[in-house]
């Protein structure tokens, strides 16, 4: 097979994480984030690109087709060549740099979206599961995650004090991120001292629930050169997915995790920076290990989605937020992480890389 | 650029209104073994796989693929799931084709399906939004004004639609796993059956089923392994535009005309009428036949109804433009599969493998899928040569 | 196990119950909002693309041809073409509507764009494409933030729009046509 043409991240934006996002629907949402990275590329609008592609979920908001007024913010007219994925966005990046290594397209703009709050997104995500067997228990996302780091301290892998450490670097963290939902400084003591929600996680061992969109914009080298924009190196992207039947998984280690690392090439250099897609604090650990993570790496400077989940484009945005420190030359290569599925069922890898 | 690619293994199962012997991912796995035997491969030989649906509404389960994996052998491999509305099981044959086309892998397996039997798919298209009307009309509520239309223009007699619904089913006759299997089908029982949404009768409508169709997608190098002879994959194209907006050609979207003039022009077709062998196209109301017809460039604009009239695309009649030898989408219709049904029976035809539907000698062909307010389009052409 | 229990244990089982609850509260967004507020005053509104200067009914956020956000109020006429209409035969689980009747395609004068309405109070065999209409409102104490305030729309004894002026004529309708 010939060399694969190297892909260049080019823009990226997101919306700031709030708990509602009021009265604007989905277009509402998505308009405004992709306007800022037409512009910070100088592009009119999605005809200015080769390929455009998507991810959102129906469930979230309560509607088939959701996805379909998406189309509605692109000014796909005349007609574009649009594809979506019902899942995070990050997979929609994925489809993206397929499209370009096989020399279909140039350019491409990437989002995701989601209006969580108008359902209750544990229970919905709990219609994800296997639908004889599961889901008609009703089991909910946080229930299994809880279930999840109760292995992990009975094995003796982490103790409650390093899930909460985890929680307040994250806080920390936000505090630098203005577009964060939950920042602040705090301590281990404090935050172990507050109860268990679903024992042994806490409420701020969980994600908060965040409207919201993020867009990004691909391109080859080449084009990202011609358009005379600073970029990033996507230097790598894998994904892998594990067994749906919990009882068949090392829920204390994420093989998926590490088998998409292996294929996107992480292990060929340094890690400067990670933003890591756990929405449970405990997961973080898992990911860092499975990772191989060190001293050297720095996880989660924007406080990750502990500090804020949107939930479709959250992944996306993890690799939105490396590209960010790569281009603003705070890190010279970063890996970015996406996740779909009851405790971090389906996993993805990016490298990045400093052009 | 992009690297060469084609189907090695179709599969499908039958098609019926209700699969009761088998769960989800029951029907998918019929559909991928199948695949995979007719490619002499096992799931350890696949390296990705790729997954489409229509609306995770229509059965109820949320992001479905994650259940689906360890079915579907996809365990410690990349899984993607796509959701385009109708046109779902083309541009997911797509997005699997780029999987190899792009150099990454050789050998991808997809698959699409829809348990339209598990839940209620005419509930889940019109969930009842506050503030909206209530109309609750259906697919063929938001169709036949359009459809209406057509007829107005073009002038077409009434009965081209009660034609493309006998030639369909006739068609469909001829294959086993057809949901409608009506051999006797005659024009008067179509005109006669209940009409629905006025100009749409019940046989000019698709009916409902439960099924899956898989393929195996492979590299140029991993081809020569499997025992069956190829359907190169000559062109892939696929078109959005937004449901409704000031001034859209609802009849004749520009969209599919855009799409099917970018795959024509990567197979190198200049007249599709004559340069394919046949073609299996989205038709689920009997009327978008002619509409294609015109709208993909066999018939001029207003005159696809006169191909149809003429016996153009039907095998019984001898036209030289079959057009859904399989008995189509108004045979057997699992939504989310209906698109890769097409697209897969396009490379049956150039494979030589579709038994009492084979288009004799049949080495080029199209498959076609469209979707939401026929405003997604997914098109591919296939052939028994290499390009 | 009982040679009984073998032959049930057998048996396929073909279906179960799981009936799926979940509850949303939905929003409208920004834009269709400020439509459904009009609409309670009883007014029929639509918004204008700053960019292609088309209107739009009912607005959604965006003028999906320019993907931007539509932004200046309209005040639509009562009146409407039919740009086209099924008949509805098929009997619909939940719709309190009895078949047959027609669902049109509506363009009121002023906007440039079609919805899906009701057409009644007419002879379902006349009805056709290019013909005039008008909204007949509920009372108005019965104004909600529903579409449904317009109850359905009948025929008006007007000339026939020639169907390349459907979705042109401005909100005075014919008399505002040069």
């Amino acid at each position: 097979m010939s060399a694969q043409r190297e892909i260049a991240i080019v823009a990226f934006h997101q919306s700031p994480c709030q708990a509602s996002a009021g009265a604007a629907n989905e277009v509402e949402l998505i308009m405004p984030e992709l306007r800022a990275v037409f512009d910070q590329v100088g592009l009119a609008n999605a005809q200015d690109v080769d390929f455009v592609c998507s991810g959102s979920c129906d469930y979230l908001q309560g509607a088939a087709f959701a996805f379909v007024a998406g189309v509605d913010a692109l000014g796909a007219v005349p007609p574009i060549r649009e594809s979506h994925v019902e899942m995070d966005a990050a997979w929609a990046l994925y489809e993206a740099v397929l499209k370009i290594r096989m020399g279909h397209a140039d350019s491409a703009l990437i989002y995701g979206f989601a209006k969580s709050s108008p359902g209750e997104l544990p229970i919905v995500l709990s219609q994800q599961l296997d639908p004889y067997y599961l889901a008609p228990l009703w089991v909910d996302t946080v229930s299994l995650a809880a279930l999840q780091a109760r292995l992990m301290l009975d094995a003796g892998l982490i103790t409650e004090g390093d899930m909460a450490e985890v929680v307040k670097r994250s806080r920390r963290n936000a505090m630098t991120n203005p577009l964060a939902q939950l920042a602040g400084e705090t301590s281990v003591a404090d935050l172990l001292a507050k109860p268990h929600y679903l024992s042994p996680l806490r409420r701020h061992d969980c994600c908060p629930v965040s409207d919201g969109a993020a867009a990004m914009i691909i391109a080859t080298v080449e084009q990202a050169k011609a358009w005379g924009m600073p970029y990033v190196r996507l230097s790598g992207i894998d994904h892998r997915i594990e067994s749906h039947n919990l009882c068949l998984r090392d829920l204390t280690d994420s093989v998926s995790t590490r088998k998409a690392a292996a294929a996107a090439g992480m292990n060929a250099g340094a890690v400067d920076v990670a933003e890591l897609y756990a929405p449970f604090s405990h997961q973080e650990i898992i990911l860092s290990r499975a990772l191989g993570l060190g001293e050297d790496t720095r996880v989660n400077p924007s406080g990750g989605v502990l500090a804020g989940n949107l939930m479709m484009a959250s992944g996306l945005s993890r690799i939105g937020e490396v590209f960010q420190r790569i281009v603003a030359g705070e890190a010279g290569r970063g890996v970015a992480h996406a996740t779909n599925g009851p405790c971090l069922q389906q996993n993805l890898v990016a490298v990045l890389e400093a052009a | 650029m992009a690297q060469l690619a084609a189907v090695i293994g179709t599969g499908q199962t039958r098609y019926k209104t209700r699969r009761g012997d088998v769960s989800i991912a029951g029907l998918l796995r019929e559909a991928a073994v199948n695949a995979l035997e007719d490619a002499g491969l096992g799931f350890e030989d696949i390296d990705a796989v790729v997954i489409g649906k229509a609306p995770d509404m229509f059965e109820g389960i949320v992001m479905p693929e994650c259940y689906l994996a360890d079915a579907l052998g996809a365990n410690g491999k990349p899984m993607l799931r796509v959701h385009t509305a109708g046109s779902v099981g083309g541009s997911t044959a797509l997005v699997a084709a780029s999987h190899v086309q792009s150099g990454t892998f050789r050998r991808v397996l997809t698959v699409t399906f829809e348990k339209q039997s598990e839940s209620n798919a005419m509930w889940a298209l019109s969930t009842p939004q506050p503030f909206a009307v209530h109309l609750n009309a259906g697919a063929g509520g938001y169709f036949a004004p359009i459809i209406r239309e057509y007829m107005r223009r073009s002038g077409a007699p009434y009965d081209v639609g009660i034609k493309v619904a006998v030639k369909d089913r006739l068609h469909g006759a001829r294959n086993p796993l057809a949901h409608l299997q009506k051999p006797d089908i005659t024009l008067q029982e179509v005109e006669e059956s209940m009409m629905l949404w006025d100009p749409i009768r019940l046989l000019e409508a698709c009916p409902s089923s439960d099924g899956a169709c898989a393929m195996v997608i492979a590299a140029e190098d991993a081809v020569d392994s499997s025992p069956r002879p190829p359907a190169w994959i000559r062109g892939g194209a696929m078109r959005s535009e937004p449901t409704m907006y000031a001034g859209r050609e609802e009849v004749n979207p520009r969209a599919g005309r855009d799409c099917a003039a970018d795959v024509y022009a990567q197979a190198g077709i200049r007249d599709p009428r004559r340069e394919l062998d046949c073609a299996e196209i989205y038709v689920p109301f009997s009327w978008y036949e002619p509409m294609w017809l015109e709208n993909l460039g066999f018939a001029e604009e207003g005159q696809g109804w006169r191909l149809t009239m003429e016996g153009a695309t039907s095998m019984d009649e001898g036209g030289d433009i079959p057009w859904n030898p399989s008995g189509g989408v108004l045979s057997s219709n699992p939504i989310g599969a209906s698109g890769m049904i097409r697209f897969a029976e396009a490379a049956r035809q150039v494979r030589g493998d579709a038994g009492a539907h084979q288009v004799e000698g049949a080495r080029l062909a199209m498959g076609h899928a469209y979707g939401g307010g026929a405003q997604f389009f997914a098109m591919w052409i296939v052939g028994a040569d290499k390009p | 196990m009982s040679e009984d229990n073998n032959a049930q244990a057998r048996e396929p089982v073909t279906g179960m119950d799981a009936p799926i609850y979940l509850q949303y509260q939905f929003t409208a967004g920004r834009a269709p909002s400020r439509f459904l507020h009009a609409l309670k005053q009883g007014r029929l509104t639509g918004q204008r693309c700053p960019g292609c200067s088309q209107v739009y009914i009912p607005p959604r956020g965006s003028c999906p041809a320019c993907g931007i956000a539509t932004d200046e109020e309209v005040t639509l006429s009562n009146k409407a073409t039919v740009q086209s209409f099924t008949i509805v035969y098929i009997p619909i689980p939940g719709n309190p509507i009895k078949p047959p009747y027609i669902v049109a395609n509506l363009v009121p004068d002023g906007a440039n764009i079609s919805f899906i309405h009701l057409l009644s109070d007419c002879v379902n065999e006349e009805v056709h494409i290019g013909q005039r209409v008008e909204a007949v409102w509920k009372p108005a104490q019965e104004w909600d933030y529903k579409m449904d305030n317009i109850l359905y729309y009948r025929p008006l004894e007007e000339p026939d729009v020639p169907v390349e002026l459907i979705g042109r004529l401005p909100v005075e309708g014919w008399e505002g046509q040069a």
